[in-house]
Order: C-alpha cells, then structure tokens, then sequence
C-alpha cells in the first residue's frame, strides 16, 4: 500500500506542476509582442522546466503503480488508469513539440488541457484493481499505450487549432464560426462542471442507496453518489432521511448515469452564465488575448506536424497491435465491437484530414476546425463509447 | 493526343502544366498564376487529361480526392450508426422475430426502426460493402493515377529550372551578393553537410533530400490494398475456418472443422481473486464483488493414426497436453483453439433407488448417465428398470407429451418402465425433477437419491490462411505511413541571375518549418540573398532569423 500512496501522491505533484507551469506560459506569451520574440523568453524557460518536473512525477506516478499492481501489466486497465496515462502523454507530446517550435502559446492550452483529463480520471474508482482474464497479456500494455501516445499527439493537433481559431476568428462580430468556437470553450466548461459537482458530492461524502428492477426484471441495488433526481425502475429507497428522486424512469434508462449528467450539465451552465455574466461578452474572449500572440503560420504547421507524427502511431497502436491482440484474445482480429469501430472512425477521420490538406488544400481554419473535430471523435470514443455504449471495452 | 514542346526543348506529355524538364509553366492559367500549384510536379494526370469516353469518366471518378474523401466519410459516418444499439452478433437470440423483440424491448420504437432499416446487421449488408469496395477502386485508381506522371517528372527535372518556375515558388528570394561563385561553392558546400543531394549544372544547384517520402502514400495505398484482398479471400472455401466446440469434462471429440484431430477436456478450472492472495486489490473487490482471475481447460490433443480407419477412435496418437486459458490458445497445424465460454456443474448423471412404496425396501439403486443413457438398468433376481425415453432439457407437457428444449441436460426427466417378479408386466412412471406423474397407481418408485456434475467448457475453433496476408498489408500500410510522415522532400534551388544577383527558392511537400531552418542555415553560412516565405504574412525572413527555428 505504500507503493500506491506515494505513487498517488506523485500524481498530485504533476497535477499542480502543470498548473503552475500554464501560469508561466501566460508570463512568457504576455511579455512578448510576437511568437519570434518569445523564444528565449525567461518565464518560458522556467514553464517549460516546470513542466517536465510535473512530467517526470507524472511518470513516476505510472511507473510506482505498475510496480504496485504486481500483475505485471501497465496500469491502463480501467477508466482512471487510462485517462490518468492519456493525460500524462498529452504533455509528452507537448514537450516533444515545445522543443521543435519552441511556442509558449502551445504550452497554454496543452497543460490546461492535460489538467482537465487529470481531473476528470481522478472522479472514477481510483483504487488498484485485477486483470479480468482478457487482459491478462502483455498486448495490453503494448497496445494501450501505443494507441494512447498516438492520440496524445493527434490532441496537440487539436490545441493547435483551438488556437489558431482563437486568434483568427474575429469575437466581435456574429458569425458560424464563432458560435461553434464558443460551443467548443462551453463543451469543455461542462467537463469542468462534472469534475466539480461530482468531487463537492464526493467530499460530502454524499450516498443514496435504491433497490430497483432492472431490464431482465430481476432486483437489484444501486448507489447514487449525486442527490438522486431520477430514480431507476420501481425503484424503492434503502436511505430514506436521503432526497425522493423527482421521477422513475423505465428499465432501459439507467436513471443514475442520467442523474450524473443532468447534475454535471447544470453546474456546467450554471458557470457558464456566471461567466457571461460577469463577462457580457463571448467566453471566447476571455482566452483570445492569449492566443492572439501566436503565429498563424506555425499553429497550422503544429497541427498538420501532430497528425503527421500521431496519425502512424495511432495506426500501429489502435488497429494493427489491437488486432492482434483481438486475435489472441477474442479468436478474432475484427469483431465490430463498438470501441474497435470508434477507432477505426478515428482514423478513417485522420485519413480524411490528411488527404483533405495534401490534395485539397484546406489549410488554416479549416484544418484547424478539423482537427477540433478529430479531438471530439477521440472523446467520444473514450468517454461515450466506454461509459454509455457497452462492449467488450466497457471495463469502468 | 500531341506533345506540348517547351521552350527549352523539352517534349512533353499533353496536359503537362510545367514542363518536366525547366518547369516553365506551359498553361495559361500557370503563366498567370502568382505561385504556381506544385502538387504532382504540375504533371500530366490521366484524369486531367482525357474527359471523354466512358472509361475515362470511371477513371476520373475515382480517381478524384473529392470523391475519395466522400467515401471515407460516408464509411465513416454508417459505421457509427451501427454502433449506436448492439449488432445482430451480440443480440441474445436466432430467429428474426426474437430478434426483433429484443430490439424492441430494449430501445423501444428506435430499436424497431433500427431493425427495420437493416442497422442491426449493417457492416454486412450488400451496401456497406459495396461502399468499402468503392473505397478500394478509388485507393488503386487514384494512386495510379498519380504515382506515374510524379515519378516521371521527378526523374526528368533538371538542375536548372527557367526564372518564370523559381519566381512562382512559395519560397523566393532574390538579391545581390558580393562574390556569386564564392556564395555558390559555400552553399553546396553547406547543403552537403546537411546532408542534401546536390547537382550542379551551369551556375545552378539543386539540391534535394527524402524523395522517396513521396512514395509514402503509394506505399501504404499498396498495403492497403493488400490487406482488404485478404479479407476477401477470407469467403473462399479453405481459407479460413470457424467452428465452436462445447466439450464436458472427460469427454474426447472430434475437433470440427480440423478432420482427424480429437480433443480431450480433462479440466475445467475457473479461478477468482481472493482478498487474502490479492490484498492490494482488497477493495477493487469490495467494490466489485468477485473478479476472475482465470478461465482454463487442460486439454489432451489426439490425432488418428495414420491408416486408420476415420471416425474409428480408439485408434489415436497423442499428440500434447495443453492448457487453454484466454490469450493463449492452442496451436496445431495452423488451427488455433481459443478459451471462449464455459458452463459451471452441468449434470452429468443422476442415480435413483428403486423402492417399494408400502414397506419403503430397496430393490437397489442405478445411475443414469444423462448424455448417453442406457435403454435397461438391470438390479437382479429379474427386477429391472427400463428407460423407455429420456427428455434432457424437460419444458412441460404439449399435446399430451413431454418435451425437451435443448439437448442440454439442464432439467433432465424420464419415462421408466419399472419391472419386479410381482409386477413382471411392469409399471410406468414419469420421473423429472420435483414431479412424479404416474399414469396408475403404482407399487413401486423410483427415488432420487444423488446427481453428479461436471463443467463444460466452450471452445472456438479457428484456421485463418488470410492472417498472413493481412499482416503482410499492415506491415506495408505501416512502411509507407512512416515514410511518408516522417520524412520530407525538400528541395532548393540556387541560381546566378543577371550580375551580382542570386536568385534562391525552396519547396517541400510538408514541413516548411524544417525546410526555412535548413534554408536559414545555408543562407547564413553562403551569404545568399533574403527569402520570404509567400504565405506566411505575420514574419518576414528577418525576423525568423536569429531565434533558433
């Protein structure tokens, strides 16, 4: 147990390393009047060592809960394991491309960005856990953590765009463009209104326990750690001093994931409006002034340069090594489980993309939204697919 | 169709853009154009050519990017459809009607109409295939379409390119310098040592790196092609075998699909993690309840002897002892033999005391093994039983008669005819578990006494020839991507213009960044005229230079 705890705490040294070093990026793009002056700029340097500190942590972290589990595979077997090790490779990739095109800009959405999905992983069961009998191979670890680095780089892709988008799309005026731009900034304010709202809950210590009659009209028990506002089917109350759900659902609704996302949906606009609020403007806004200092020309290139460096390792990682695997595990290397499918959208999207730029020459905006898109494809197959769609991949 | 002859000479194929050889623009448009397109070298395309007959229209078709990109995302798009309810695969049950039920019970009207539509089974209906096929006519005509005319005019590019070609580069620069030779010895000098491939030619440089990164696509486009082959041959007969195999403890059978082999189940193990073993996992498993740790059948493989008779199975060679567990399966002459499922403590035989009511005596006991039962249990001195029928999977009476849903011994049940020298006609009795019927009042029971049980295990059977084939095209997809991501192709020109100028353009298939740095090098060391990069408006060369990019 010693093991896990040191290793839990390494995790929270990165996480606030990586706070802190955003804090610097912002130093180092708001001393500066142009991407070409910032290079060699004093807080940069300082974010960027700041940084591979919480990076190394970050490793350390991975590698003492290896050790820890004893079985001998890396710890990507569940939800928070994987997110945890995505957002540790998020910064790798950063710091791989930091010191390519040396952009502090990069750096201010990337870390963000990678504390985000760190907190994010931090709200599922955190404890070690055992290899179900599927995952007992060393496939495992090959495969996860190739698929994982190839989509850490595909997402600098998508910071890149983000901020290119920041910086040429114009707030000011009412456009397409800048509805979905601040659809994007609310999508990821939602994200934060989950990490909030589960871990206030979680600190309360917050718990509803329900018997209810589940689709194969069997009996069941289901804890809510949100205040329950829809019930599960015939649902009967095992806590009753706790809150009455509003309404029952039918036997096909699972009535608490509903109530999670209804609960982190609400914090989420409820900080949005608070936003604007105080704001009176696009949220948009607020992070504009930090990519305005961005050069467009090399925000492109970053974002073409991460699909050209991750869009191989993705390859190799979620459809060569996985179907390898699938054949050893499964008797079959494609079996059009949801998650294979996922990922092979996810390439079919990159292949779109690359054949998109080279022949068609969509550059700048519009490569820039697609690689916007590519990163939601990436989350959609993380989250949805593993949470919401069930397969052989549903391990959380 | 004619040739177009450049200035300079050279013969081109009709269509070309820019000439192969000096790259003057031969087009209209081109002369006109500020920057020229650069993509395929300004060569002449096939598809750009000929528009007329039927076949080039197919040809252009398929061989657009627009078109290709179309059917990417339509294969995209439908295949997230069929993620959205669980296909026909994972859907517990056979019959169409049960499984339009299950649609409907589960999802409600969107589930029906799921159905209705064909989703439930869609990667296997005739138009999702028809799509992916598509997609591989436009992979095939698209790149042949391109890979011909790029390599031709990559090989025929001179090292001297016509001013009106070097002008119309995104990357230019002209100026004067102090002593041209002395600038034009140190950049080949400096393009060198960096690794670049130079040619000279009349006070002109070319120098290049990483052509064969153009090839990447082509590359992958060929291993691409060579895998979707593989799927295909997956239909044909021998190729590819896929059989299951339900196997109790004990029991020895011939493998499906694999003639001449037989497999013996001798074990079947389920093992879960336990909190004493495991204790760093204690509360994973508080929160979880059990976990498995590992599902295993110790098998015996066996293998009829040569010259005997098929079928004859006492006439086996063993050939291993082996145990299955998931993940590693079991490997011979090209079948593999996978973990898949299993049934815990199915009943193996069930044994009965026959008794006579009134004074409750014994007149022994028999066992009746539940697959293969015997048709007479003889217990001496003339009393026997006789198994007039046997229902291994009991479900009620129909019209009058007693029926069996499965083969499974899941609820077994029989008609015994019991016969004693005082009842030497015998009496019938119908025996299931919990429920005696008798069609008279009997003498005599039969009474259930004790059941053994044993597990099965359920094995996949399967021979892939294709797996090769298909690794063949991975591997290949994989070579081409690397090549043609990681690697670029760079070139630079360097020429004497009029007096003391130089005249300098670069281009790259990607990474102008890499290109401009390498470029930056040179310039400093050769002392070449400023360039500008013609889309990147927010920093000039100036600027670039000097901050380590």
């Amino acid at each position: 147990m010693e093991l896990a705890s040191l290793s839990a705490n390494l995790l929270l040294v990165s996480f606030i390393a990586y706070l802190v070093a955003t804090m610097f990026f912002g130093g180092a793009v708001k001393g500066t009047n142009s991407e070409a002056t910032h290079q060699n700029n004093r807080w940069g340097n300082i974010a960027i060592v700041i940084t591979i500190i919480g990076f190394i942590s970050h490793l350390g972290y991975f590698i003492l809960r290896w050790i820890a589990t004893g079985h001998g595979q890396a710890p990507v077997s569940n939800m928070f394991e994987f997110t945890t090790a995505f957002g540790m490779m998020i910064v790798g990739a950063f710091i791989l491309l930091f010191f390519i095109y040396r952009t502090p800009s990069l750096g201010l959405f990337a870390l963000p960005l990678a504390v985000i999905i760190i907190g994010y992983a931090s709200m599922f069961p955190r404890e070690l856990s055992p290899l179900i009998p599927a995952l007992q191979s060393y496939w495992l670890t090959v495969h996860v953590i190739t698929a994982a680095i190839g989509e850490a780089i595909l997402a600098i892709s998508a910071v890149a765009g983000l901020v290119f988008l920041l910086k040429n799309i114009d707030l000011t005026k009412k456009s397409k463009q800048r509805f979905w731009l601040e659809s994007v900034i609310f999508t990821l304010i939602l994200v934060v209104g989950f990490i909030l709202s589960s871990s206030t809950f979680a600190v309360i210590g917050y718990e509803a326990k329900f018997t209810y009659i589940n689709q194969n009209e069997q009996q069941a028990q289901i804890v809510y750690n949100y205040p329950p506002l829809f019930g599960m089917n015939e649902y009967e109350s095992l806590t009753p001093e706790k809150m009455t759900p509003l309404a029952e659902m039918p036997a096909i609704v699972n009535a608490k994931t509903l109530t999670t996302f209804v609960w982190s949906v609400a914090t989420g606009i409820v900080l949005y409006l608070l936003l604007r609020l105080i704001l009176r403007r696009p949220v948009a806004t607020l992070f504009q002034p930090f990519a305005k200092k961005a050069n467009s020309q090399v925000m492109d290139e970053i974002g073409y340069r991460s699909v050209l460096i991750g869009f191989p390792v993705f390859t190799l990682g979620a459809l060569i090594f996985a179907m390898i695997w699938a054949h050893e595990a499964w008797s079959r290397f494609w079996g059009w489980d949801p998650k294979e499918v996922w990922a092979l959208i996810t390439w079919l999207f990159y292949a779109a993309y690359l054949h998109l730029r080279l022949s068609r020459g969509w550059e700048g905006k519009k490569s820039a939204w697609l690689a916007v898109i590519g990163f939601i494809i990436i989350m959609f197959n993380l989250i949805a697919v593993n949470l919401i769609i069930a397969g052989l991949h549903s391990y959380a | 169709m004619s040739k177009i002859t450049c200035q300079c000479g050279h013969e081109n194929p009709f269509g070309a853009v820019l000439c192969e050889r000096c790259g003057r623009p031969q087009t209209e448009e081109a002369k006109k154009s500020k920057l020229i397109d650069m993509r395929y070298e300004g060569s002449a395309r096939r598809s750009q050519t000929y528009k007329r007959s039927i076949i080039d229209k197919i040809w252009n078709f398929f061989s657009s990017v627009k078109i290709g990109v179309s059917i990417i995302v339509a294969v995209l798009a439908t295949s997230a459809i069929g993620t959205l309810f669980p296909q026909k695969l994972f859907v517990p049950a056979t019959t169409e009607v049960d499984i339009l039920a299950y649609y409907e019970k589960h999802y409600g009207f969107a589930g029906t109409l799921y159905y209705k539509l064909g989703f439930y089974d869609m990667y296997n209906s005739w138009w999702f295939i028809t799509l992916v096929g598509m997609l591989a006519i436009s992979i095939i005509i698209a790149s042949i379409d391109r890979v011909v005319p790029l390599y031709k005019s990559l090989k025929k590019q001179r090292t001297k390119r016509h001013v009106s070609f070097m002008r119309r580069q995104r990357i230019y620069g002209l100026g004067t310098v102090e002593d041209t030779d002395m600038s034009m010895a140190k950049a080949e000098e400096k393009l060198k040592a960096l690794r670049y491939n130079v040619k000279t030619e009349d006070g002109a440089i070319l120098a290049e790196r990483g052509r064969f990164s153009r090839w990447g696509p082509y590359v992958n486009h060929t291993g691409l092609i060579i895998f979707l082959l593989g799927v295909l041959l997956r239909g044909l007969p021998g190729f590819y075998v896929d059989e299951a195999l339900w196997l109790r403890e004990g029991e020895t059978r011939a493998i499906p699909g694999a003639p001449g082999y037989y497999l013996k189940n001798n074990q079947f193990i389920l093992d879960t993690y336990s909190k004493e073993e495991d204790a760093v996992f204690s509360q994973a498993i508080d929160r979880v309840g059990t976990i498995v740790s590992n599902y295993q059948s110790d098998v015996t493989l066996y293998k009829e002897a040569e010259g005997g008779l098929p079928g004859e199975s006492e006439q086996l060679e063993l050939v291993k002892d082996y145990s299955i567990i998931v993940n590693k399966p079991l490997n011979f002459d090209g079948f593999n033999v996978f973990q898949m499922d299993y049934r815990l403590d199915e009943l193996k035989s069930m044994t009965f005391q026959l008794t006579e009511k009134a004074s409750e005596t014994s007149l022994g006991e028999f066992t009746v093994d539940l697959i293969n039962p015997e048709p007479i249990y003889h217990l001496g001195e003339g009393t026997y039983v006789e198994l007039k029928d046997y229902y291994a999977d009991y479900d009620g009476f129909e019209d009058g008669k007693p029926k069996s849903k499965t083969p499974i011994p899941n609820n077994p049940a029989f008609f015994f005819k019991m016969v004693t020298p005082a009842k030497p006609d015998g009496e019938m009795s119908f025996v299931a578990i919990r429920e005696t019927v008798e069609t008279e009042l009997n003498d005599y029971k039969a009474t259930f006494l004790s059941a053994e049980t044993r597990d099965v295990t359920g094995l996949v059977i399967r021979k892939d020839k294709t797996l090769y084939i298909l690794l063949l095209g991975g591997i290949i997809f994989m070579i081409g991507v690397a090549q043609g991501s990681y690697w670029n192709h760079r070139r630079i020109w360097i020429q004497k213009g009029e007096g003391d100028e130089l005249v300098l353009a670069g281009h790259t298939n990607k990474n102008w960044f890499g290109l401009k740095k390498d470029l930056d090098k040179v310039k400093d060391f050769a002392n070449l005229p400023l360039y500008e990069d013609r889309q990147d408006a927010e920093s000039s060369s100036d600027e670039v230079k000097g901050d380590n990019l």
